[in-house]
């Protein structure tokens, strides 16, 4: 089974329904891939909760269930990190990935803990190993490593062995 | 420093409450969860679970890993259902690669996938009756426990460490009198949950202990994310093996159990019932089991066979270049979720087109859920704290990776 070339050309996918939502309300969309039966939407920084209550509140498929938060850091590039929502639709059983990228020097996005819960902890965790904030997270403290801790260690100029 | 420290952040909100320290070493939590309570009398006014105690940088050593040698560190992450984490990390991969998988590798992670689901039911059914005071029921689940530990050593070689699915397969073929093993297994098994049952279900002790405890609503369940059986104790109904099937699900036939009552007792309904469509799945992938091999055509991934590399040299190339080298991916990224006993389990996998992964995230179900835990407790008693934990039905490994 070859595997079937990404689409990223926005015109294509204007089809997919978070895709044509997120369009329609204006909110700035920078990029789309669909890969491997996957959805992916880069927005900016400014507008993910924008996006996040567009798409958990559309009465057609109402990506309803925050499944997770994470980040992935592409050191030395820049923008450096890229932080990753992915969304599921209970009704409909469909997800969609957002992507929020940030650059190096002030890595932060706003909190999402005011639409879900859940994402408390989520991004406690990515606050604690990859170092980005969360404005307006109610308790963003380490959640894994000890408080006293320093540096982030996921983040690729950490080493694997730690600091000796 | 002051600040630095956890229990300082909770200071006691009134002149008659207290701060109380459950845990790491409690036996109620499950290994090492640290429970920090505010208490009035005996009434819970708030609840903060600490954790990290386990964190042993799981993520950050696979990125340092070739492609298959993260398969044994998938199994340490949930030591209670090592397979449903070794499945879900290769079907994440060779979604990545485009593997296509032979039917009966499919049937074998199916039939040993249900297998684990009911080991890990058995030991939360077992340590959560033995918080509550039901003494008997451990000994009983881990009696049938030990039976399926015994199936996992006779295809792996190993009771809990498993790591018997490999990118583009299975590591061994069953062995022989293993189907049958399972059959007379899957034949007893019915019966052993209604014993179980009888011990519990109809208990007035555990009714009082458990009725109206801990109460979660659908709304409150999915906005902190919950999954598995604890959010379809709550009436929501979702099972990633029935309504997003991945490796080969949509062949088998099963009920998924909900219940809309939200308490303690609606989760340990669902998973009991669960216990008996597990085993209706055993029985289904025992009888359709497809012959044919159980790997996948795909000499650069996939490990020749070991009497192969003695006659050929190509495969003996091969085997070289994947120990040595590793086999490239192509880029891109994956997530993929499977119903793992305790909830949407999922992989986040990040290929840079290299023979290591640039990023492996594990989504933890216990890790979402442990988030109901304030919503349960508050305004109830420190026992009822007891009764929740054990529903949510906690694996420390999988929370703090």
């Amino acid at each position: 089974m070859p595997l079937a070339p990404a689409i990223t050309d926005l015109e294509q996918l204007r089809g997919h329904p978070a895709l044509a939502r997120l369009l329609a309300a204006g909110v700035v969309v920078e990029g789309a891939k669909f890969d491997r039966d996957e959805m992916t939407i880069y927005v900016d920084r400014s507008s993910i909760r924008e996006a996040c209550v567009l798409l958990r509140d559309d009465p057609g498929c109402p990506f309803n269930f925050l499944s997770d938060v994470t980040c992935v850091d592409w050191y030395p590039q820049e923008p450096r990190f890229e932080v990753i929502y992915h969304l599921l639709s209970i009704p409909k059983k469909e997800r969609v990935r957002l992507k929020v990228r940030l650059n190096s020097s002030s890595p932060a996005v706003e909190s999402l803990t005011s639409l879900w819960p859940a994402a408390n902890y989520f991004e406690r965790e990515v606050y604690d190993l990859f170092g980005v904030r969360f404005n307006g997270h109610p308790y963003l403290r380490r959640l894994l490593m000890p408080e006293d801790w320093e540096g982030h260690p996921l983040r690729k100029d950490y080493p694997v062995e730690g600091y000796r | 420093m002051a600040h630095m420290n956890p229990i300082a952040s909770l200071e006691p909100g009134q002149d008659r409450t207290m701060i109380l320290n459950m845990g790491p070493q409690h036996p109620s939590t499950h290994g090492v969860l640290r429970v920090i309570l505010e208490i009035d009398g005996e009434t819970v006014v708030r609840i903060m679970p600490d954790i990290g105690y386990l964190h042993t940088g799981i993520e950050k050593t696979c990125e340092a890993k070739f492609y298959q040698q993260v398969v044994p560190l998938t199994d340490r992450i949930d030591y209670l259902c090592p397979l449903t984490n070794n499945l879900c990390y290769v079907l994440a991969v060779e979604k990545l690669l485009g593997l296509e998988i032979p039917p009966k590798a499919q049937w074998m992670r199916v039939l040993m996938n249900e297998l684990t689901r009911i080991n890990s039911h058995l030991v939360w059914l077992g340590t959560h009756a033995m918080d509550i005071g039901a003494l008997t029921v451990f000994l009983y689940c881990f009696r049938e426990r030990e039976d399926i530990l015994r199936m996992f050593e006779m295809v792996s070689g190993q009771r809990m460490m498993t790591s018997y699915f490999r990118i583009g397969g299975l590591a061994l073929e069953p062995p022989l009198g293993f189907f049958d093993y399972v059959r007379e297994f899957a034949n007893r098994f019915p019966a052993r949950v209604d014993e179980y049952e009888n011990l519990l279900t109809g208990n007035p002790i555990w009714g009082m202990r458990t009725k109206g405890v801990a109460r979660i609503t659908a709304e409150d369940a999915i906005a902190l994310g919950a999954s598995g059986p604890t959010l379809r104790g709550s009436g929501v109904d979702i099972d990633l093996r029935r309504d997003m099937p991945y490796s080969g699900y949509e062949n088998f036939k099963f009920k998924v159990p909900i219940s809309q009552d939200g308490d303690v007792f609606a989760r340990y309904i669902c998973r009991v019932q669960e216990l008996r469509e597990s085993i209706g799945i055993v029985q289904q992938a025992l009888d359709g089991m497809p012959e044919g091999p159980i790997k996948a055509d795909a000499p650069k991934v996939v490990l020749p066979d070991r009497e192969k590399m003695k006659t050929q040299m190509e495969a003996l190339i091969y085997h070289f270049k994947i120990i040595t080298e590793g086999f490239a991916v192509p880029a891109g990224e994956v997530y993929q979720a499977v119903e793992s006993p305790r909830g949407e389990m999922g992989y986040y996998v990040v290929s840079d087109g290299t023979a290591k992964p640039y990023r492996v995230h594990m989504r933890s179900a216990c890790l979402a859920n442990l988030q109901l835990l304030s919503k349960m407790c508050e305004g109830r008693l420190i026992a009822d704290v007891v009764a929740a934990i054990g529903s949510i039905d906690i694996v420390l490994g999988e929370i703090d990776r």
